[in-house]
């Protein structure tokens, strides 16, 4: 993952695909690491007893967490540093146990500001082939 | 339930917070993110960053900060249990580093339901600007709030 080397703008066509991440089931876990490292205490993601109580059948992930999922695909295509944007919507709720995709490819090529600007659809889908989030993501590159 | 749309424009309290090494490591084991350059001060030197650097949805996690935290739920009346995460959309204009002082800015823009009240949506924005004053990054965030009169449901 250190020293990703960005693509060259010009190599880069729209229809590409980035090389996907599959990720390890979600797990309880996991849910309790993100609440603590992300500040989001919300007791529907790691308290069953709340969960069932608002009618869900269990706890479910943060949509943050699946969120940062998009951001790990992106920086391990360009570095960081030349992401503009990146933004999504939370499209299905993600379950403990589920495995996740997380995919992408290039929609646009463009300039603005100055900057050679690549667009990406990005996304994470669940093992029944459902999205969960539908994204998008710009990168500058040279 | 009917949610006030006369807090459309409202503006909060700015806060100000430090990026810590700490929160920022917790947040990467969490996420599964390895790359040295969130943990590592050489390894993101290296990279060209000018500190351990924060992963990109961090910057979320920065509104937990807010001694305010919750505010708006507050004022909407709204059940913590009742709301889903509807979308989140960053604008990146500089990288934000461990040790890095954030005065991070919140507004309402939006308030609005669907489905006959059956959801409600409340669009917010977040300015977040470093220690020289420069804005570093703009989030977005759409907050679903499920309506839990039986009639809506």
């Amino acid at each position: 993952m250190a020293n990703v080397t960005a693509p060259k703008f010009a190599d880069v066509k729209v229809g590409d695909s980035l090389k996907s991440l599959v990720l390890p089931p979600v797990s309880r876990h996991q849910l309790a690491l993100y609440c603590g490292g992300s500040g989001d205490h919300n007791p529907i993601h790691v308290d069953l007893d709340f969960a069932k109580k608002f009618g869900f059948k269990d706890v479910f992930a943060h949509g943050m967490l699946s969120m940062a999922f998009l951001g790990r695909l992106v920086t391990s295509w360009v570095p960081q540093k030349q992401v503009r944007g990146l933004g999504t919507r939370f499209t299905s709720i993600t379950w403990v146990g589920d495995v996740i995709t997380v995919s992408g490819k290039v929609t646009g090529k463009r300039e603005a500001n100055g900057e050679k600007l690549v667009d990406l659809e990005v996304k994470c889908t669940n093992q029944n082939g459902q999205d969960t989030l539908q994204g998008s993501a710009t990168v500058a590159l040279n | 339930m009917q949610l006030d749309k006369g807090l459309i424009g409202h503006t909060f309290k700015p806060f100000t917070t430090v990026v810590e090494a700490g929160k920022v490591k917790l947040f990467c084991k969490a996420i599964g993110e390895e790359d040295p350059i969130h943990t590592d001060e050489a390894a993101a030197k290296e990279a060209g960053y000018p500190g351990v650097v924060a992963p990109l949805t961090f910057l979320r996690a920065l509104q937990a900060d807010d001694p305010d935290k919750g505010g708006l739920l507050r004022m909407l009346n709204v059940d913590i249990g009742l709301i889903l995460h509807g979308e989140q959309h960053f604008e990146y204009f500089a990288p934000v580093v461990v040790g890095d002082k954030l005065t991070c800015q919140q507004k309402v823009i939006d308030i609005y339901d669907k489905k006959g009240g059956a959801l409600w949506f409340v669009v917010q924005e977040m300015d977040m600007k470093n220690q020289a004053g420069k804005l570093v990054a703009k989030g977005r965030g759409v907050t679903v709030v499920r309506n839990p009169d039986p009639a809506k449901k």
